[in-house]
């Protein structure tokens, strides 16, 4: 059973203090430090699972980072708090560097993290809500995360909460046509309190996206669809922050985080052959180099 | 209930029933909210749209959307009943029935509608007969197969209070009282419709009424038939199942296919056990031809001479 670990709260408290208070080169500084830390701990993880899914991992880290030490309003010592925002990372193979997060956020003990995808841990390698604080809904198959945004943005309205939901989905998730579905839900209802960042690597497990079955233009197609387009750098802190804020109308938000798969360690940036590959310990060894 | 009382007793269509107790729930508990997939009618939610416009939540034709935002709705603190026609919502929408609301245990109240042969001639794409099979394999969810209308509140009205997903089957076809309004129904219990020690009948939902008066045409041959009304097909009654192995033969009917719905899980029961009695399910075990829903119960052997047929092959009498 996983709870909450107060000095691990505090630790948090104090970088969100900065990211709410400092300069603008302090935040993206404490920030930039956060996603190391939370890469290094994906390496260590993976490391010693023998298993896991790096590059994506990589590639969703820094948005991971901005939103729990920079964005989202949450405690968390009280994780069912009824009133928060909420998050659902859709792609939930980088469960990795989901928990790594949510361990440096204070959702529980990061000693945790030692026991990732190993017997009757509660950390699986996809995300369970059941098991994990923090956690808001279980994913791994596909195409799944973002309607249940779209009820839970919903539900945030009828129940007069004022609820931001945000959803992290991988480029080639949105492939699955669950998420089209979805995308013209959050459009109809006007769902400006929704969120959705798209993880564009550009990477899916076996090829590039636009090789397998092609997003591009994938702005046109979300506006089209209704929403409000916002693209930047995925690794940018500050552009993420940026991004991140509330919506400048009705319509619900899609953040294009333009990203590189790996992005961090330079033998497994952009290299589709790393999508679920492990590395050695010396490649870890080097890697942790790269991110010392 | 005889032959004769079930040819001219009053029938009810399930949905009546259904919608009348949304309604209730929703004036007695703001967090109640309808999902439905351009199904206000055939879910008899019309009523309900009128009363509480702002909690019918219409995705259109969008299954897979409408059981993830169920999902949604139940994460954020409401109570989703989450309608649709039976083989769209548990078909089309199987995975996220399976990761977003059993397996992520959020609090959603499936109701397939029309289920069964419910839409006869339209044919087996919009026949729900094998949504028990495939929902009995996901643990942790409860599947409530009402037999009437009294049922049928019931099950609305304690799913609307248990944190639990569960699934309810919303009859169409008509079918006669078998329960009192009084009635418990009590979750993971297979009610005791008519006491017999010979052979014991078990029907879930339309059938019902059928197996009961199956057993009163057994009784004119002097057979005592035990019927039992299996409302909950999950949790299952293992307790009923062991003590009606102590009868001479167990024959099931239920208007679903027969590989993994009511009658899959009491042969089970009663394999695992050990030394029971022959147990014959009836059912469906092909897609159905063309024609009304009775013809096809007929053509299926899901009546009551066809019923107490198999009951006495099961005897061997």
């Amino acid at each position: 059973m996983l709870v909450t670990d107060s000095q691990q709260v505090s630790a948090w408290r104090v970088v969100r203090d900065v990211v709410e208070t400092g300069s603008p080169a302090e935040r993206a500084a404490v920030l930039a430090e956060q996603s190391r830390l939370i890469r290094r701990s994906v390496l260590a993880m993976i490391g010693r699972a023998q298993a896991g899914h790096i590059g994506g991992d990589f590639s969703v880290t820094d948005v991971l980072a901005t939103l729990y030490f920079g964005v989202l309003r949450i405690d968390p010592a009280r994780p069912d708090a009824p009133v928060r925002d909420r998050f659902i990372l859709s792609k939930g193979h980088c469960a990795a560097s989901l928990y790594s997060t949510l361990a440096f956020s204070g959702y529980f003990d990061p000693a945790a993290l030692d026991t990732f995808m190993g017997p009757h841990s509660p950390l699986n390698g996809h995300p369970n809500r059941v098991k994990v604080p923090g956690v808001e809904t279980n994913t791994g198959p596909l195409g799944h995360g973002l309607p249940v945004a779209v009820g839970e943005a919903l539900g945030a309205r009828l129940l007069g909460h004022d609820s931001r939901v945000f959803v992290v989905c991988g480029d080639g998730e949105m492939q699955e046509g669950s998420n089209w579905e979805a995308l013209m839900s959050a459009a109809h209802y006007r769902l400006a309190n929704l969120t959705l960042v798209i993880d564009r690597n550009r990477l899916q497990q076996g090829d590039r996206t636009e090789e397998t079955n092609a997003l591009d233009p994938l702005a046109d197609k979300l506006a089209a669809f209704g929403w409000e387009v916002r693209e930047v750098d995925g690794h940018d802190h500050t552009a993420l922050l940026a991004a991140f804020a509330p919506a400048a109308g009705t319509r619900p938000v899609a953040v294009i985080a333009n990203t590189i798969k790996g992005r961090g360690v330079s033998f497994i940036e952009d290299r589709v052959e790393w999508h679920h590959k492990v590395p050695s310990p010396d490649q870890i060894a080097l890697a942790l180099k790269e991110l010392a | 209930m005889t032959l004769a009382e079930a040819a001219t007793a009053a029938t009810y269509d399930n949905r009546a029933a259904f919608a009348d107790e949304l309604i209730e729930r929703a004036r007695a508990d703001e967090r109640v909210v309808a999902v439905c997939n351009d199904s206000v009618g055939s879910s008899n939610l019309v009523a309900f749209r009128q009363e509480f416009p702002d909690r019918l939540i219409n995705v259109g034709i969008a299954e897979q959307n409408m059981v993830g935002v169920g999902a949604g709705l139940a994460a954020a603190g409401l109570i989703p009943f989450v309608c649709a026609a039976g083989p769209f919502l548990t078909g089309r929408a199987l995975e996220q029935v399976k990761a977003d609301v059993v397996y992520s245990a959020h609090n959603v109240i499936l109701c397939g509608m029309s289920p069964g042969m419910a839409y006869g001639e339209l044919g087996p794409t919009h026949h729900s007969v094998e949504d028990l099979s495939w929902l009995r394999a996901l643990p942790g969810l409860d599947i409530v197969v009402p037999a009437d209308r009294h049922q049928t509140r019931q099950a609305v009205r304690q799913a609307a209070a248990d944190p639990r997903p569960t699934y309810i089957r919303v009859g169409r076809y008509k079918v006669p009282d078998v329960t009192a309004p009084g009635d418990r129904l009590e979750r993971g219990r297979f009610q005791l419709a008519r006491e017999g020690a010979d052979v014991t009948l078990i029907g879930a939902g339309t059938l019902v009424s059928r197996t009961l008066a199956a057993a009163d045409l057994l009784a004119a041959d002097g057979i005592e038939a035990r019927v039992l009304n299996a409302a909950y097909i999950a949790p299952l009654d293992v307790e009923a199942i062991r003590a009606a192995a102590q009868t001479g033969a167990i024959v099931t009917a239920e208007e679903a296919n027969i590989s993994g719905g009511l009658g899959a899980a009491v042969a089970l029961t009663v394999a695992a056990q050990g030394g029971g009695p022959v147990v014959r399910t009836l059912g469906l075990s092909d897609f159905a031809p063309t024609g009304s829903t009775d013809m096809l119960l007929e053509y299926f052997g899901l009546t009551a001479p066809a019923i107490a047929a198999a009951a006495r092959e099961a005897l061997a009498v």
